[in-house]
Parts: structure tokens; sequence; C-alpha cells
């Protein structure tokens, strides 16, 4: 196991590296940086020399990736060209995003987990068809189409809900933004879930616990859930990351004030230094959330060794 | 009702044993009656004739409602994204400022949108950049895919293994971000861009699956027999391995098709994908999501066209892995 995670951990660096280091030349790509700080106008060249001087951008590209990464690694992920620490933006958006992660996370594991051992369990029947139907749906309609149709009926039509979140977006606020979010993984958990219960429910193990005579609640939670909710636990370990990342449609929506929103603006300013810090950051919770997962899956499975 | 939708989402591709294995014995009959003149009046008698993968999948797929419906559906799309004058005699981008915002009225069935352009029209004529940006990425992604995981999986060592990180990589990449930061700097209006970056975010994905099918195919006998034979590295490729580890891949593009279609929409409304005058749904909703209090029609109809498209190829692409996924049967 000691071997597995070392190995693992070592496999990390090269992708962590070569992610962010895709995600500088992009920024690179994007733009001139220094000419997005002087808005519409043209810039005086003088001025634009010194701050490309300063903040060191008149060197080669590999270069400033280098003392980028250098700085990282001591803590310093730039200023924003507003003079504001990266790392202040971060401390201000990391958690409201995690906040609305965790709500969607949650209701992927309550709601679909739910769904998906009522409908593996009642395969054929009504229910199981007219929820495979609504999860076809609710894939089917792309999230910002949701988000923005929920946010009319409960917020502007019936006055459910604020339309938008406050700045301080506490969990309440981010109920129904996160149930946005976790849709599209929600219906993705619930399939999933299904075809494992389904599966399952003729295994051998599961005939002899009924043999034996145990209440079936029992077989349920303690025989046939065990056993099907790895791959379960596989894809929402993953979703973590990638709900982080995707936070971006959901946040403008509902005006949430955190990761997708810092980057949303990074990118339209050309605010190099929050767009990578911001990333370098989501894709190393996606390595580690991707690693943890991996790890889980030796605990619920004591099949799976790892030399 | 086909279910099985997550297993490939989950990372454990979908059937690279259960195709491969299961193609195994027709393709050694289509073999042996390879060269005879015509297999059917060979063939002992209706019924008893092998049947391969393929004509088995089809047969299983004219019978599948969800097959059926979905297909109609796509037929016409792509019907009216060739020809959108058959059913919207107007043009799109003529528009009446004081008409703005109207709702429905006679020979305006969807109302007018902010600029006063018929929702209609825009309706119909959006399906052509969808399903021309759905249709290119993925036939882009599964060629490049293909390739590249094929090879990787067919030759192994050390170029396997550098494709393997490099797939990581573009794993490690949240798709929304990259979008964001590639094709904001984008001026081009034509619909090129967006498919040059699905492209080059979505093969990751098709070479993993191609990769790991092409790894199961190559150790059946067949193969081995063939090399025993002295056949080539590219005959082995071309008639053994491809026609037997390209049904995951077909699976999973298939569905990716319509999550392509649901990404150019979403990046549209964030303001980076296709841009006017392009018509696409994706900038009509986004245009449109302001106005939802006063005027929800404008915003109504091209989500519902949009989610009924993707919906249409998300089904086919679940019949389709019902129909190829031979431990289902």
């Amino acid at each position: 196991m000691g071997r597995y995670v070392i190995r693992r951990l070592l496999q990390m660096i090269p992708v962590f590296f070569g992610a962010t280091l895709l995600i500088f030349l992009m920024v690179n790509v994007m733009g001139d940086p220094i000419q997005g700080l002087c808005g519409q106008r043209q810039c005086d060249p003088a001025t634009a020399a010194r701050l490309r001087q300063e903040f060191g951008l008149d060197k080669p590209v590999w270069q400033q990736y280098l003392t980028y990464m250098g700085n990282v690694f001591t803590g310093d992920f730039g200023t924003a060209f507003n003079g504001q620490p990266v790392t202040e933006l971060m401390a201000d958006a990391f958690p409201v995003t995690l906040r609305l992660t965790l709500v969607a996370i949650f209701f992927e594991i309550v709601i679909g987990i739910t769904l998906g051992v009522l409908t593996g369990l009642r395969r054929g029947r009504p229910v199981d068809t007219s929820v495979l139907l609504l999860t076809l749906v609710v894939i089917s309609v792309p999230t910002f189409v949701t988000g923005l149709l929920l946010q009319f009926l409960l917020g502007v039509e019936w006055g459910i809900i604020k339309p938008a979140v406050s700045p301080a977006a506490t969990l309440d606020e981010l109920i129904v933004p996160g149930l946005v979010l976790a849709s599209v993984s929600l219906a993705y958990v619930t399939r999933l879930t299904r075809t494992a219960i389904a599966e399952n429910a003729r295994a051998d193990y599961v005939r002899t616990a009924r043999a034996k005579g145990l209440p079936r609640r029992r077989i349920v939670t303690r025989h046939l859930l065990r056993n099907s909710l790895i791959p379960v636990v596989t894809f929402i370990g993953a979703d973590i990351g990638a709900l982080m990342g995707g936070a971006i449609v959901t946040e403008r929506i509902f005006n949430i004030h955190g990761v997708g929103y810092q980057l949303y603006q990074g990118i339209v300013r050309q605010n190099t230094q929050t767009v990578v810090g911001f990333v370098t950051i989501l894709v190393l919770i996606f390595l580690i959330a991707n690693l943890l997962v991996d790890l889980l899956y030796a605990v619920l499975d004591p099949r799976i060794r790892y030399a | 009702m086909p279910e099985p939708l997550p297993d490939f989402e989950a990372g454990q591709a979908i059937a690279p044993t259960g195709a491969g294995g299961g193609t195994d014995l027709a393709l050694t009959e289509a073999e042996t009656l390879e060269g005879r003149p015509a297999p059917g009046p060979l063939g002992s008698g209706p019924g008893e004739k092998p049947r391969s993968l393929w004509s088995d999948a089809w047969r299983d797929l004219r019978r599948n409602p969800v097959f059926v419906v979905s297909g109609l559906i796509i037929l016409f799309l792509v019907v009216i994204s060739i020809w959108p004058s058959l059913i919207a005699s107007g043009n799109p981008l003529q528009c009446d400022l004081a008409k703005a915002q109207e709702g429905s009225q006679p020979g305006h069935p969807f109302g007018f949108n902010g600029q006063g352009c018929d929702v209609y029209t825009r309706t119909v004529y959006g399906a052509r950049a969808s399903v021309t940006v759905g249709v290119c990425a993925t036939l882009g992604v599964a060629l490049l895919g293909s390739f590249l995981g094929g090879l990787a999986g067919f030759f192994g060592g050390t170029g396997d293994a550098v494709l393997s990180r490099v797939t990581d990589i573009f794993f490690g990449i949240p798709v929304l971000l990259g979008g964001l930061v590639l094709l904001s700097v984008v001026t081009s209006t034509t619909v090129w861009p967006v498919i040059g970056f699905m492209v080059l975010l979505g093969w990751p994905q098709i070479s993993r699956i191609a990769r790991g099918s092409v790894i199961t195919v190559k150790q059946n006998d067949y193969v081995h027999a063939a090399r025993a034979l002295g056949a080539s590295n590219t005959r082995m490729l071309l008639r053994h391995i491809a026609p037997n580890a390209v049904a995951p891949v077909i699976v999973v593009a298939t569905i990716a098709l319509g999550t392509y279609i649901s990404l150019e929409a979403t990046l549209s409304y964030l303001g980076v994908g296709l841009k006017p005058p392009t018509v696409s749904w994706g900038i009509d909703i986004s245009a449109a999501s302001p106005y939802i209090r006063n005027a929800p029609h404008m915003l109504l109809w091209p989500a519902g066209a949009l989610a009924i498209t993707v919906l249409a190829f998300i089904m086919l692409g679940d019949a389709v892995r019902d129909a190829l996924d031979p431990k289902l049967r």
C-alpha cells in the first residue's frame, strides 16, 4: 500500500506540471495582459515596457513559467493586476465554491443513491421507467438552461428563494444552486447505482443472505449496498474536481462570488496571474481527489490489493 | 429502457472486453467466408446463416423504438440544418426592432426576440450550428483519439506510456475553463475554432477507450494467427484489430456527440463559443436570459430545441450501446 501511494504521488508530478504548463501556455496565447490593463485605450509604449519588465513579461515563456512555479512553491501566487495578492482572492473564493460543491455532493449522495436503490430493486416497474426517463431528460438539458429555469421559477415567479446569492453565500442560499450544479452528475449517480444494485441483486451472496432469513432491510443496507457502491464512490470522487471547475456556469447564473466568478473575471480582464493560480489549485484538487478515490477503492473492496 | 449509460462515465470503459470477445466468433466466420462468391446462396437456410456483430446490432436497432424515435428526430435535424428554408421561409437576420419581445402572432408562432427577430426562424436556423459542431467535433475526436489510442495500445512501450501521461494531463484541465481561456481570444465568427477546441480537449477520452479496446483485442487468437502467418502490422491493425475494437469507440462517440452540442451552447452562453451573425441556440438563450421575466418565450423555444437535440443524440448512443454490447443480450 505504501509503495503504491508513493508511486501514485510520483506519477502525479509530471501530470501536475504538464497541466499547469498547458494552462500557462493557453493563457499566454490569450492576449497581451498589459493591453488588458490599459482597457480600451492604446497603452503608452514607455509605460507598457516598464510594466512588462516589472511583471517579468519581457522574458521567454518557459522562463516565466519556471519563475512562477518557483514562487508558487513558496506560497506566492503573484499579484492580480489590481494589486490584490491572488492568495487573498483565493481565500475569499475557495470557501464559497467548496460549500457549493459540498451541497452538490450531498445531493448526489442522498438523492442519487436513494433513487438508484429504489429503481434498481424495482427494475422494469413504472417507478423505474419514469425515473430513468427523468434522468435522461436531466442529462440532456444543459446545466445553464436548468439553472436559468429554476432561478426564474423558484426565484422570480414563486419567490421561494432569492434569485441571486449574497456575497456571504450561506448554506441555505446555496441549496438551489447546489442542486443545479449537481443535476447532471445526480442523474449519472442514479443510473450507476441502479445498474450496480440490479446486477448485484442476482448475486449468490444475496441469495445466501435471503436464505439465512435475514430481514430485507439488512440485506439491502449491509450486503447489497456495500458492494454496489464501489463504482458510485469512484464516480463521486472524480466528480469533485469536475464540479469545482464546472461551477463557472452555476456561479454566473446565481451571481455567486466563488472560484468560477473570479476565474471568469480573470479571463475577461486578461488577468493571467489570477487565472493560472486558480487553475493550478483546481488541477491539484482534481489530482488529489482521484488519488483518494483509488485508495478508498482498496478499503471498500478487499479483493483489490495494491502491490 | 436502455440503462447502463453511466458505465463509461465512471471510467470503467464500456465493453472493450465484451465487444472484443463477442466479435471473435463473428469474425472468424466472416474470414472463412472470405473469397467465396456470394455468401447468401451458400448459406444453409434462413436463420442459420451466421450473423456478424454488425448485422446483429442493426437488427436489434431497427426493433428498438428508442432508436427509431431518436433516429427520426436526428434525420429531421440534419435535413433542416442543410435546408432550413424547407420549413422556415423568413430570414433569421432580418429583424424589426419595433416588434422586440412581442409574443406569438399569426405567421410568427414563437414570437419575436429582443432584437425583433422571428424566434421560429432563428430556432430552425440554429440547428445548423449545433449539428455542424456536434458532428464535426465528434468525427475529429473519434479519428484522432482512435488513431493515437489504437497505435499506443497496439505497440505499447514508451509511446504508450507517454500517451497515457499526456491524456492524464488533458483530463486534469477542466473543460469549461480551457474553453474560456482558449476561445476568449478568438474573433472568428465561424464554427471552426469551437470545433478545434473540442477536438483538442476531447480526444483523450476516445483515446483511452480505443487503447483499452485494442489491448483486449490484440490478445485474441486470430491476431496471433495472423502474426504467425506473417501479416504486417498495418494489415493486422486494419483487417483484424480495428473492426473488432471499434464498437466501444462508436458508442462513446455517439453519446459524446450530444454532450458536445450541449458544450457548444454552454460556451456560447458564456460568450466565448459561437459569435453572431452565426445563428446558435446558445447565443439566443444567452441573449434572452436577462429578459426571462418579461418574455420567457424568447428563451424557452431555443432551449427546448437544444434539449430535444441533445436528448435525441444521447438516446441514440444509448440504443447503439445496447445493440453493440453483447453482455446485455
